[in-house]
């Protein structure tokens, strides 16, 4: 996030949008519905289902799923040429907007309604709500990240917020909702394929020598691959060897069939987790590890707070901390990792995270501080981009819309959407063995809307099968106007109905995320 | 509008700002005033009049959660008149509930009882007549029993001012007033995301953690602050521990940013995981098709005789690593230093992107 999480609560407008929030973060729902009902904020929802956050809402576009990018150009069409621009702030702050007013200049309401089906007149009423706020917060989460054009639908995002000057100001900002407790920290160590820790490329010679020196031992400058480029890699016999921690991806991944076809593959597959997993079934070495109850560390949430986690509970048996287990494991390849506590690798990443290198365990005992904090003696850093972008100008990006990558036809006619729900969490390995959610939430159920539920002779609470190109599973229906008409949608928790056997492994060519959001399918009564 | 109030509370001259009630400046200076149905962040009700004071020229007691202070005010928070009104209507509580601290789960974390204590309450004047609900019992994770609801409101208040669920309300009038969903259902039955904060908050028995039920006393379990495992909020929380086991989760709003106390249904009721039975042991190693346990030293020998073999003969960069969200900082730290110093590749990714 650019913001922080308590300034939802107290800004003027919030555009939510690919984010349902009420399920995914709820306490961030919380504040969304809180800034609404307590504090007269507006609210914006642009999304293709009616989420929990649409009866708070002042204006829901539902727009067809893969048509953000139009959407977004659509507003930002009505605002520029009704005024609404912050014409100043984009004169001082920002490079590129001619050729930003180029490209949005054809998404007139009407044009985008085609594409979309958002009622020209409602594109106007949010683009109108949207620029004449006096500050902004726009919030997304996956719904505009798990496209073939997720890079393209983030851009879109920072381009409207500059647009009217909400970038760099309280209240503001484009605001990732993330869905793991360190999704955040992940990345900012360095647990991305081109990047040392706080996002230092491995690509530059400057950063590589500094590590080298770190670390006593030369570095490659080659970039990796992603998680989602591994299974081509394994199959072209690229990739012989997979180290897997904390992860089950034979369930969360794009196309499993494939991925299963690739990890059988594998001279050598080491899976290190709290439960033998799906992914952990294929293994040829399983490590057990502590979770987080069992161990000491931080995550970063977010909003870029790094927090404490502390040792409650004994790991049972033999389990250990994961970063017991790879200093270990290092230490027996011939590379020595003594580290006695996760304390003493935080000091490490002090000295080699330059926007870490003031957040120490002391300093965080009571309460998390956000990255960037440079030194012991900076607060932390509530919003990015104040005064100036962290490139100095920022930069509009013009875009085309692009539809996505896999569209309903005559044999799959309807699309499928995937995602979460509220009592589950990612592959269920920890809410399905938690007895009250799985009390209120036992078992996968496809959501379809009445019409189409009519038009394929499903009833509520009947077996159906779900089919793409790639795969099919079974499960009920929960015939809802949740989902719109033409678009199903089915979460990801359940090994019973791995609906990742069915979703389309395209990617968008830079964030090289799969197009988890839509894809051809076909349904019928079971 | 900045101007300072100036009043006397217990015959200390205070300050005040604007639109303070008596009890916030009271709490600021460090006078107690008991309170039940006031809850920091939710309106102001006045319900339940415990927290009542004199102030000099007032006709009656005065609600001191509700009343604003204003300049040369005089309260006195601890006459006998003020300490009178007080047991009348907490002997009033205590009579009308089946407040039997023998078998409460709330004994020793329960605010009538506390009450009662300092008021040094013998027994109510008035005879005990429990109104006789039957215990909602029909869901594993909030048990509601009505006999011990003190009507303070707040359950009601968190749900809908904090959360803003929207779940909870009073039912029926005078005497045969409840708090519960929507047509008197029950919590299962109703559209209810059970995040529990009614639970947190509730200063009596009424509202228990099902499964914490008979599993230890207030005063044994020790309360461990940690950072929420589920989604990316980072809510602060307590792991409620007793021998080895988390019993419950409860939220604190003196943690602060990010969820000033407030948690979800994953963080409250979803950490049956940590002691299941299922949860890896030992090391696992493929032997004919079958995984068998091994000990650390054999399954980190078979890796690096592997990753070394595999290395010498393809490259460092036939090997790949997945990384994890779920994991602290320090482990992904260490992970990609591992794949980068140790492998010799940058094929380190995780799963940010799913």
């Amino acid at each position: 996030m650019t913001n922080s999480i308590d300034e939802i609560e107290f800004t003027d407008l919030i555009l939510a949008t690919g984010t349902n929030t009420t399920e995914n973060h709820p306490v961030i729902g919380s504040k969304v519905k809180r800034a609404v009902r307590r504090h007269g904020a507006k609210l914006i929802v642009i999304d293709p289902r009616e989420i929990d956050l649409t009866k708070y809402a002042d204006i829901w576009l539902r727009q067809k799923p893969g048509t953000d990018v139009a959407v977004i150009n659509g507003l930002m069409n009505v605002i520029i040429s009704e005024g609404l621009h912050a014409e100043k702030y984009i004169e001082e702050r920002t490079e590129g907007f001619e050729a930003l007013k180029k490209v949005v200049e054809k998404y007139t309401p009407e044009y985008v309604e085609e594409i979309s089906g958002i009622p020209a007149e409602d594109l106007k009423t949010a683009a109108r709500m949207y620029g004449s706020a006096k500050s902004a917060s726009i919030l997304y989460a996956m719904g505009i990240t798990q496209h073939t054009t997720g890079t393209d639908n983030v851009k879109s995002c920072a381009n409207l917020a500059m647009l009217c000057g909400n970038m760099g100001i309280e209240g503001g900002g484009v605001n990732p909702l993330r869905g793991q407790n360190n999704v955040q920290g992940a990345c900012d160590m360095g647990a991305l394929p081109v990047v040392f820790p706080a996002y230092q490329q491995v690509a530059s010679d400057e950063v590589r020598t500094k590590f080298e020196k770190a670390w006593g031992v030369s570095l490659s400058g080659t970039p990796g691959i992603t998680v989602t480029e591994v299974p081509d890699a394994v199959i072209n016999g690229k990739v012989k060897a997979l180290y897997v921690m904390g992860e089950n991806p034979m369930l969360s991944d794009p196309d499993l069939s494939h991925l299963e076809k690739a990890l059988k593959k594998l001279d050598i597959l080491v899976v290190q987790d709290i439960f033998l997993n799906e992914t952990g079934e294929l293994a040829d070495v399983v490590l057990p590890s502590a979770c987080f109850a069992e161990k000491d560390g931080t995550f970063s949430n977010t909003e870029r707070r790094v927090q404490l986690i502390r040792k409650a509970v004994d790991a049972p048996g033999d389990a250990k901390p994961d970063w017991q287990i790879i200093s270990e494991l290092a230490t027996k390849m011939g590379y020595v990792m003594d580290y006695s506590s996760t304390r003493e690798i935080m000091n490490e990443i002090n000295e080699l995270a330059p926007s870490y290198a003031g957040i120490t365990y002391e300093r965080i005992e009571k309460e998390g501080i956000p990255w960037p904090c440079p030194s012991t003696d900076h607060p932390g850093t509530k919003y990015l981009h104040k005064d100036k972008f962290t490139r100095g100008l920022g930069l509009f990006h013009a875009i085309d819309y692009i539809p996505p990558a896999e569209l309903p036809d005559d044999e799959y006619p309807l699309i499928l959407s995937t995602g979460r729900v509220l009592y589950h969490f990612h592959t269920g390995t920890m809410t399905r063995r938690a007895k009250g959610p799985s009390e209120r939430y036992p078992e996968s159920l496809v959501e379809i809307n009445p019409a189409d539920a009519e038009k394929y002779g499903i009833e509520d609470g009947k077996s159906i099968k779900v089919a793409t190109r790639r795969g099919s599973v079974e499960a009920r229906a929960s015939v809802t106007g949740r989902s719109p008409e033409g678009t199903i949608f089915v979460n990801f928790h359940f090994r019973e109905v791995a609906v990742n056997l069915l979703t389309n492994p395209a990617l968008d060519p830079i964030g090289k995320i799969p197009e988890y959001k839509v894809c051809a399918v076909r349904i019928e009564a079971a | 509008m900045d101007d300072k109030i100036l009043l006397t509370i217990d015959g200390r001259e205070l300050d005040a700002k604007p639109g303070q009630t008596i009890l916030e400046v009271a709490k600021e200076a460090g006078i107690y005033i008991p309170t039940l149905c006031y809850y920091p962040g939710t309106t102001n009700v006045g319900a339940c009049r415990v927290c009542v004071v004199e102030v000099e020229g007032a006709r009656t007691l005065v609600a001191s959660c509700c009343m604003p202070v204003s300049p040369g005010m005089v309260v006195k928070t601890d006459t006998e008149r003020v300490l009178d009104a007080r047991r009348l209507v907490v002997e009033l509580l205590w009579a009308s509930g089946d407040h039997n601290c023998l078998t409460c789960e709330s004994n020793g974390n329960c605010e009538l009882q506390d009450l009662v204590y300092r008021l040094k309450i013998e027994e109510p004047r008035f005879k005990i007549e429990p109104p006789g609900y039957e215990i909602e019992d029909t869901n594993s994770m909030i048990q509601k029993d009505m006999n011990k609801c003190i009507l303070c409101g707040r359950c009601v208040r968190v749900c809908n001012e904090i959360q803003v669920n929207e779940i909870l309300d009073f039912s029926m009038r005078g005497s045969h007033a409840r708090v519960g969903p929507a047509f008197d259902a029950d919590y299962i039955d109703s559209e209810c995301y059970f995040c529990g904060e009614c639970v947190d908050v509730c200063p009596v028995g009424a509202l228990t953690f099902k499964q914490a039920r008979f599993e230890g006393r207030p005063w044994d379990i020790e309360k461990v602050r940690t950072t929420c495992t589920y989604c990316g909020v980072g809510c602060q929380l307590d792991l409620n521990v007793l021998n080895g086991k988390i019993v419950k989760v409860t939220g604190n709003s003196e943690y602060g940013q990010p969820n000033q106390g407030s948690l979800c249904v994953k963080g409250r009721f979803g950490m049956d995981f940590v002691n299941h039975p299922d949860r890896l042991t030992t090391p696992l190693i493929r032997k004919n098709g079958e995984l068998k346990e091994a000990t650390w030293d054999e399954a980190y020998d078979f890796i690096s005789e592997k990753f070394t073999a595999i290395k010498e003969k393809n490259g460092a960069d036939s090997i790949a690593g997945f990384s994890s969200a779920r994991c602290t900082n320090e482990e992904n730290y260490l992970f990609q230093k591992f794949m980068r110093a140790v492998i010799g590749t940058n094929n380190v990714d995780h799963c940010a992107r799913l």
